[in-house]
């Protein structure tokens, strides 16, 4: 496990890092957490010329939410800080049920919010649970930054919209409008294993009536799958038993699986079907589900 | 007045005292092959084939000797010219060194190259072209022995199929007539996968030669280093007194550091050619896919059956996947292992065997992965057909065991297949069993489950297995005999050291052997100092594995004890002015029987022998014991475990497990207990998660921690323990082997729970691992769910 040759860097500013990335033109990889691209590189499945290390800058390591709301994590945000977080707990359930179910303890020690973004791993629970929050991605580059929306970012397995000399500083989830519901439920076959199947759902209800609901899923897919359809068709109404179905049955629709060693793809549309019928079974409230 | 010692306070017999080694292990002070240099060392690293079948064109290796830093590259080509492209197996087969002719596996060593540091070596390997034929490939038995298959091993003369063996063992016809009696045959298909040992240190070696002395010394990770030095003198023909094996810390083995493999040969031959040391340490990958396995083999068992639960008869055959050479690393005279140590806890009169192993493209070295030879896979189709026959009878799974059990008085008792077993009491281990998980309590809580659409399930897995390789009638390794020794040194003080021929692993042997001397000696254990793995100093022995330490080594332990305190006695006779007879022994001390009072310390009797021994006494207090055990030990196993099956989803949740061994006195109770949590989370992950496959290109599929799967404590039950003592009849302190044990049993506890909480779908198998989507495919096809889970593409 010896990675090839490497020039590495590690800028204490942001500039710095930018015009790191510009001299690297196209063959410097950033790294945060590296709990994705250690492993690249000591497999040599990455061979980068040039290594920016973005862990010396400063001001990166936060998650907050704004006076309406919205909620901001840094570049250099753990998962660990995630999964201990009393923001999420307390506002944002679908992130908070995601929290704890990144990867193991070892890798959410290092590993962040906005590095797995980047990565665009189709296996990546952050990708799916942030589709279906309708979020984005700040990205800082020499000419200022701009804000992606998350569905644009990811553009294909292992691939995102940044530039090369472009770093992702913050991820964004909009304020809601509301009250807020969701969850998150993967299915792995060991603590760090890769999802066999993952499915994220957020709602925004006023009253018992959904007014907005994002659904993506995990694995099951050449990237992160926005199942909208799905989604869709909870707004509008309240959630009912029927409802639930059917949007349970959409989503398994969207989903795109293959067959491999973790599953058939049509047992892992069942349990996109299934996860997506018990996340939205627990937010139902229990009056209405007795009714 | 006698003033024996406290014997749990100086750390003997029974004291479960903390690991010795754990105060180095964990301040990260322990010292593994990877953590020696030595001066001006050079490093190898391995170019592996990417294909599992093709012919070799040509290897240009022009473009990596050009590389600065590179020292040397070494191809089969170059090592068939000093004889070493081919070495003989622990099961009289040849495997390559270096790939000459064809690659037979993905991840075969194809070349080497010694360079400066490891990463300018594998920079190296990268710049060596291999042009390679692609051959067809076969990643079962059954391709292996279609019509018109490849042949694998072109490269034997008188082969000319694929099957490597056909063995057979017990009476045919007797189990025949057995069969015509029965009112009931209960018939089983099972596939155990293949799994790997994968300790968490991969395999590495240093090898040193020196020109000026002719001495090679080696540092490397085996379990036997005495076997190495033998196969080392023989293969590369070097004498035997200038090759020195040490094998130090080591980061686990469970089987894997026991071959020979082609790393450890290639750094000797790098290390004489270029006459500097040459370290080799294997990556995570090139361990999965290149080194030892385990299992990987399939049964179709039958059981003659009485209505009322009597068993007449078994009927076994076993196929089995040995990849590309006949590698298995195991010391039995039988080819297929100790495989006939099924059925060995239960009376069955008639019984039949019988095995064929095939060669496929898969990586060589079938090893014992915690167990004795095939002692795992024996005790898994022993379990999961004592299932199915209870559920063919409906019959009471713990009723049927308990009604087929070699009684308490029935010992010793000859086995279906002929081994002895001495001692057992099997049945009362099933009672605690039962009371511990609460059986009939459990059963009604299940049939109450099952009215709401729950699924829970119960699994026993009951077995005695032979532990302790063993004795010279049955084992040998190239003709050596499986004795081992201890050599034991009393210095002035009273203070020792213990050497012996095993080689500690993680089992604690720095403990638990000084405990032995303080059991028999009275010196306290903290007082011994335990030395294993530097053949230059250790006494000749087989090494550790097979749970054969405690049995064999353990005992010259004792032994040799025992030789130390026959001369100690004589000097407290001396010392004592009284004659020998009049001498009587208790923990520590000798002391004057008619006079208790009387009496001199064994730490008096050590200054004795170095100042004031009397005359005509050699000096000194040590000596040496050789042991051959008498026989096998044969601890007794019964695990329990409930479990929850999700029917949504197919997963399944372990609810309790409840573990009773029987493995005679233990010595020290704690790691006893740690040794057994940790076979049942191997146990566990074997039938949950774990698996090697293969794609129908040869791809190993479980090449990394990724995609083969050690549990975490995050996924690991809990595990409830219980004990039942039947002290071994021929052991010298009467302890048997346990460090297999529940790696060997708990298996089908785990199966068998989840395939009786599905049991109404009539479903009678489903293969190891039980992933939730195979049990998902039996809950809703109502159909077993059979062999390795498929390598599946779309495409």
């Amino acid at each position: 496990m010896y990675p090839s040759r490497f020039r590495y860097e590690a800028p204490r500013s942001i500039d710095d890092a930018i015009a790191l990335l510009r001299q690297g033109a196209g063959e410097a990889k950033v790294l945060a957490g590296g709990q994705s691209l250690v492993p690249l590189l000591k497999l040599r499945f990455a061979a980068p010329e040039l290594l920016v290390d973005i862990n010396n800058l400063p001001g990166l390591d936060y998650h907050r939410a704004d006076p309406d709301g919205t909620i901001r994590i840094g570049a250099l945000c753990r998962h660990a800080e995630l999964e201990r977080s009393t923001i999420l707990a307390t506002r944002q359930p679908t992130m908070a049920a995601a929290a704890p179910l990144i990867a193991d303890p070892v890798v959410r020690n290092r590993g962040t919010l906005v590095g797995s973004l980047c990565h665009a791993d189709p296996q990546g629970d952050w990708a799916s649970v942030v589709t279906a929050l309708g979020g984005h991605v700040v990205a800082q580059g020499a000419n200022g930054r701009r804000n992606i929306p998350v569905a644009q970012f990811v553009t294909g397995p292992f691939q995102n919209v940044l530039a090369y000399d472009e770093i992702a500083v913050e991820a964004v989830i909009p304020a809601p409008k509301g009250t807020v519901a969701g969850g998150y439920l993967k299915l792995e076959r060991r603590v760090g294993d890769f999802a066999t199947a993952g499915t994220a759902v957020a709602l925004e209800m006023s009253g018992a009536v959904v007014t907005r609901a994002g659904i993506a899923l995990t694995g099951v897919g050449g990237s992160t799958i926005d199942a909208a359809e799905a989604a869709q068709a909870l707004v509008g109404g309240p959630l009912t038993a029927d409802s639930i179905a059917h949007a349970a049955d959409l989503a398994a629709q969207a989903a795109q699986p293959r067959s491999d060693h973790r599953g058939s793809a049509d047992y892992k549309r069942h349990i996109v079907r299934t996860f997506v019928e018990r996340i939205l079974t627990r937010v139902q409230p229990s009056t209405e589900r007795a009714a | 007045m006698t003033q024996a010692l406290d014997e749990i306070k100086i750390g003997g017999l029974g004291s479960s005292r903390k690991r010795v080694e754990d105060n180095r292990f964990i301040r990260g002070r322990g010292n593994y092959v990877d953590d020696i240099v030595l001066p001006g060392m050079l490093h190898m690293e391995i170019l592996r084939s990417p294909l599992a079948h093709a012919r070799i064109r040509s290897i240009d290796t022009s473009k990596a000797w050009e590389i600065p830093g590179v020292r040397l590259v070494l191809t089969g080509e170059m090592m068939a010219t000093r004889n070493l492209a081919w070495m003989p197996t622990l099961s009289y087969d040849t495997q390559a060194v270096l790939a000459t002719d064809k690659v037979r596996f993905q991840g075969q060593e194809v070349a080497c190259v010694v360079a400066d540091d490891p990463y300018i070596a594998k920079d190296a390997c990268e710049a060596i072209v291999v042009d390679y034929e692609p051959l067809p490939v076969i990643v079962n038995p059954t391709q292996a022995m279609a019509e018109g298959a490849p042949l694998i091993r072109d490269d034997k003369e008188n082969q000319h199929d694929n099957v490597v063996f056909d063995w057979q063992v017990g009476d045919k016809d007797a189990t025949d007539r057995a069969f015509e009696q029965a009112d009931l045959v209960s018939k089983l298909d099972l596939h155990y996968p293949r799994s790997h040992p994968s300790p968490i240190e991969c395999c590495g070696s240093i090898a040193d030669f020196n020109r000026a002395t002719q001495k090679l010394t080696v540092y490397m990770t085996t379990q036997a280093p005495h076997i190495i030095r033998a196969a080392v003198a023989l293969v590369a023909e070097l004498p035997e007194h200038m090759i020195r094996i040490v094998s130090p810390d080591l980061g686990g083995g469970f089987g894997n550091k026991v071959p020979v493999y082609p790393g450890y040969v290639m750094s000797i031959l790098a290390s004489i050619l270029t006459e500097r040391p040459v370290k080799w340490i294997e990556d995570k990958t090139g361990n999965l896919i290149s080194t030892g396995f385990g299992r990987d083999i399939y049964l179709h068992g039958e059981l003659a059956l009485r209505r009322d639960g009597k068993i007449l008869g078994v009927r076994m055959h076993t196929t089995s996947d040995h990849g590309a050479f006949f590698s298995d690393a195991q010391p039995s005279k039988f080819k297929i292992g100790l495989m006939h140590s099924a059925f060995s806890c239960y009376d069955v009169p008639a019984a039949h065997l019988t095995a064929r192993g095939t060669y496929t493209n898969k990586a060589p070295g079938g090893v014992a992965y915690r167990c004795s030879f095939r002692v795992t896979e024996a005790m898994f189709f022993q379990e999961r057909m004592m299932q199915a026959a209870a559920n063919d009878l409906g019959m009471d799974q713990a009723e049927f065991r308990r009604r087929n059990f070699v009684r308490d008085d029935d010992f010793p008792h000859r086995t279906p297949f002929g081994f002895l077993t001495d001692s057992g009491q099997y049945g009362k281990c099933l009672d605690v069993g039962l009371a511990a998980i609460g059986y009939a309590d459990f059963l009604k809580q299940k049939e109450e489950a099952t009215k709401h659409g729950r699924l829970l399930g119960i699994g026993i897995s009951t077995m005695t297995e032979p532990l302790g390789a063993g004795n010279s009638r049955e084992y040998d390794i190239l003709g050596i005999k499986m004795f081992d020794s201890a050599e034991l040194r009393v210095h002035m003080t009273g203070k020792a050291i213990l050497r012996t021929g095993a080689k500690t692993q993680g089992q604690g042997h720095e403990t638990t052997w000084a405990q032995i001397v303080a059991h028999e000696l009275g010196i306290p254990a903290e007082d011994v100092t335990v030395e294993e793995g530097d053949t230059d100093t250790a006494p000749f022995g087989m090494g550790t594995y097979a749970s054969r330490s405690t049995p064999v080594a353990g005992a010259a332990v004792a032994m040799v004890a025992r030789k130390v305190r026959a001369k100690a006695r004589k000097l407290a006779a001396h010392l004592l002015e009284v004659s020998e007879e009049d001498i009587e022994w208790e923990l520590g001390r000798f002391y004057v029987r008619s006079s208790p009072d009387r009496g001199v310390t064994i730490q008096e009797c050590a200054m004795a022998a170095y100042s004031n021994m009397p005359d005509g006494m050699e000096p000194g207090l040590e000596n040496v014991a050789y042991y051959d055990p008498p026989n096998l030990t044969w601890p007794f196993g019964c695990y329990i475990a409930t479990v929850e099956v999700d029917p949504q989803t197919g997963v399944w949740d372990v609810l309790n497990v409840v573990a009773v061994d029987d493995c005679g006195v233990r010595i020290n109770p704690m790691i006893v207990e740690g040794q057994i949590m940790g076979g049942l989370t191997e146990a566990y992950a074997m039938a949950s998660m774990q698996f090697i496959t293969f794609d129908t290109q040869g791809n190993c599929i479980g090449s990394n921690y990724m995609d083969y799967l050690l549990p975490t404590a995050w996924e690991t039950p809990g595990y409830e323990l219980h004990e039942v003592v039947t002290p071994s009849p021929h052991h010298p302190i009467g302890a048997k082997g346990v460090g297999e044990c529940a790696t060997v049993g708990g298996p089908a506890a785990f199966v068998n729970a989840v395939m009786d909480a599905i049991k109404d779908t009539g479903v009678r198998n489903i293969d190891m691992p039980l992933l939730p989507d195979r049990v998902y495919e039996a809950l809703t096809q109502r159909h077993d769910v059979s062999g390795a889970p498929p390598v599946r593409t779309d495409d």
